[in-house]
């Protein structure tokens, strides 16, 4: 076996609408190593959920295509397996968790019989087995008085549980590989960080490597050893996540970093932000994906960079021409980003104050 | 700021408010067989100009707040002072004269405009209803109104399913601005968009409230983002406020074991002060509204908890600090949550 489990090189997955085709992953590479926790961040349609649906081959075919690529897991093609197979790896071998949990869990079965039907499947558990198996789990994943709530059904949970129930369904046959999607997400923040560490906990304990979907750099930062930045379908930085959050290397993430408001700094008037929106993976312009957006664009950008390594750090890896930490390139940027907001606030500010006391006096 | 605090200077003055909703039994004869105290006894005020955040988890009561305030409720108990006048006690043509001041933006931005409107005659609505100038004139001002919240006039005849959510939102602020009120309600307003969509929201937000001289009520879940925009905060739980300051106070030297589990449980984007940080995590969930622990709110997930608060509820009181109000029997023995 080689040094990861889970190995995606170039994956590729298109969905074909009427109007065309949406890359919604397009030419996606990284690597998980055993037992390793590597988050995936990116805004909505960023393509994050749709790698780790690509991974498991729950999409559709139709709309979805696999245009491209290969899913290395244990050193074999996911994409080739026959579905059978692939039968097995889903809930035996990979875990998953997804966002929501009021929709993800049968409202009809009770949570004992949910959990136990993954182990009867994978474990060939007879029925006894599973559920006695079942009240262990859910005392792992800190459900009180397991013993009895194996009985309940998911209505008689609040998120948090359902939540956790999720969790001991997702780790019932001890996977290698856990994928969580946006797992706290639909949670509130108490909440949130009482999920975090029960992942967090029962993966180590476990040794299970976890592959956490966000748009949280703030979870990222506390859960993860490295960090994948997805950007329009496409990787734009790597690294390991000190790394990242010390020397963010790609225009986008130094965006994303500076647009979030910190609790534990001193309180800005105005946020940075990233103007403008993601493209739209119909037609995805021409070159790097976050051109239109990026004030250290230049000429060159109109050709897509590779994913190369960043100096002084062999773990780390973006997708851009410009050296962000080039005080000349800075300084580029920062004119351009004053004259855009610049521009803005001309359109906007003048004649609208004017009107909107004018119409007040009528 | 408070220092000089007149009374006329209050535009918001909520006094005692509590929204139950009935819980029924029965199809044809309905009985009323319990209450869920959503909003239970809340005081606060604002004033003009400024933003109160109002924070909270889900079910803990902040979005009734603001639904009642701009009466979509009819209160069960309780003033709501708005500029003098009780909202809590008009109906009719009155009410409706006041809403005009009191406007809301709702948190999700693809479900509160309708589809079926272009997003012209959506901001134009509100004029139309208050008949505040001639058709023309309005379109005028609708193009005006689009281009003051960063969207091109020319957009005037879309519609909202040819907009992103960011730009959705602005078109919900557009709207809420279209009358001149001076009072906005955003309930969770960037809660729905994507981070780097988020700042140029709450930024345009900022913007403003300078330019209009806006008096904001902002209810969100998040702390970071209330932070950042609200001049006074209030926490709220199952249905009461347990702390109320000023905004850098309450980050610095909270009152509330609440308030500081709160704050342990944000997670900063920086993984050496994650590692560093300690971090409250409290079991359980929030309990349910109609049978509400005895005592304290709090103390069946409360870290400190003694006897007392098992039985005495905790009066809502002035603390040491500025203006700083919490609801708790050991608030001197909260420590700040970071260093």
């Amino acid at each position: 076996m080689g040094e990861y489990l889970l190995e995606l090189q170039d994956l590729k997955t298109y969905f074909k609408v009427k109007a065309g085709k949406v890359r919604a992953v397009d030419g996606v590479s990284f690597a998980i190593k055993p037992g390793e926790k590597l988050g995936v961040v990116g805004e909505s349609g960023c393509g994050k959920s749709v790698t780790a649906l690509s991974i498991m081959r729950l999409l559709p075919h139709p709309p979805a295509e696999n245009a491209g690529g290969s899913v290395l897991f244990e050193d074999q093609d996911l994409l080739d397996l026959p579905e059978s197979a692939m039968r097995k790896i889903r809930g035996g071998k990979i875990g998953m968790i997804f966002q929501d949990p009021m929709t993800c869990l049968n409202p009809t079965m009770t949570v004992g019989k949910q959990i136990g039907e993954a182990l009867g499947i994978h474990l060939n558990l007879s029925k006894d087995e599973g559920l006695k198996r079942a009240a262990a789990l859910l005392e792992q994943v800190g459900i009180p008085a397991a013993a009895e709530r194996i009985n309940s059904y998911p209505h008689q949970f609040s998120g948090g549980m359902r939540q956790r129930v999720m969790i001991a369904i997702a780790l019932a046959c001890n996977p290698k590989l856990l994928i969580a999607d946006e797992p706290t997400t639909a949670l509130d923040v108490t909440v949130q960080a009482q999920i975090l560490e029960l992942i967090n906990g029962v993966c180590s304990d476990f040794g299970t490597a976890v592959m956490l979907i966000t748009h949280d750099l703030g979870v990222v930062a506390g859960m993860t050893d490295r960090v994948v930045v997805m950007y329009a379908g496409k990787v734009v930085e790597t690294a390991p996540t000190d790394e990242l959050f010390v020397n963010p290397s790609h225009p986008y993430t130094l965006g994303l970093l500076a647009s979030v408001p910190r609790l534990d700094e001193e309180r800005h008037s105005q946020l940075k932000t990233i103007e403008g929106a993601p493209p739209d993976l119909l037609k995805p312009p021409p070159g790097c994906p976050f051109m239109p957006r990026c004030a250290f664009a230049r000429a060159i950008c109109r050709t897509m960079p590779p994913l190369d390594p960043v100096a002084g750090n062999a773990a780390h890896f973006k997708a851009c021409w410009v050296d962000v930490n080039d005080p000349n390139e800075q300084a580029y940027a920062e004119r351009r980003r004053q004259a855009r907001i610049d521009k803005m606030l001309a359109a906007t500010n003048g004649k609208a104050a004017t009107t909107l006391t004018a119409s007040e006096e009528k | 700021m408070a220092d000089t605090l007149v009374a006329s200077k209050t535009l918001v003055d909520v006094r005692e408010l509590k929204m139950h909703f009935p819980l029924t039994r029965g199809i044809v004869l309905q009985r009323v067989v319990g209450y869920v105290r959503a909003v239970d006894g809340i005081s606060f005020s604002i004033e003009r100009g400024q933003t109160l955040g109002l924070v909270g988890e889900s079910g803990s009561g902040k979005t009734t707040i603001g639904r009642t305030i701009v009466r979509l409720y009819k209160p069960t108990a309780g003033q709501i002072l708005f500029d003098g006048k009780d909202l809590a006690a008009l109906s009719g043509e009155e009410l409706r004269q006041e809403r005009r001041r009191v406007q809301m933006i709702f948190q999700d931005p693809y479900a509160s405009l309708n589809p079926r409107y272009t997003i012209g005659s959506l901001i134009a609505e509100p004029m139309h209803i208050f008949k505040v100038a001639s058709r023309a004139e309005i379109r005028e001002r609708t193009a005006e109104l689009l281009r003051v919240v960063g969207l091109r006039p020319e957009y005037i005849d879309r519609y909202p399913h040819e907009f992103s959510g960011g730009q959705r939102q602005r078109i919900a602020v557009a709207r809420a601005l279209s009358i001149n009120p001076e009072f906005v309600i955003a309930d969770e307003p960037v809660s729905a968009l994507d981070v780097s969509i988020r700042a140029q929201v709450l930024n345009l937000l900022q913007r403003l409230q300078q330019q209009f001289n806006l008096t904001y009520l902002f209810v969100s879940h998040d702390l970071s983002v209330v932070r950042h925009v609200a001049d006074r905060i209030a926490v709220m739980y199952l249905g009461k406020i347990v702390e109320l300051s000023d905004r850098d106070e309450l980050y610095v030297a909270p009152k509330h074991p609440y308030t500081k589990a709160l704050l342990s449980a944000v997670p900063i984007p920086d993984p050496q002060v994650e590692r560093r940080r300690q971090r409250i995590i409290l079991s359980g969930d929030l309990p349910s509204p109609i049978n509400m622990p005895d005592g304290c709110r709090f103390h069946p997930r409360c870290p400190m908890a003694q006897n007392i608060c098992h039985e005495i509820e905790p009066v809502f009181e002035a603390k040491e600090g500025r203006e700083h109000y919490a609801a708790c029997h050991f608030s001197e023995r909260v420590t700040p949550p970071i260093e």
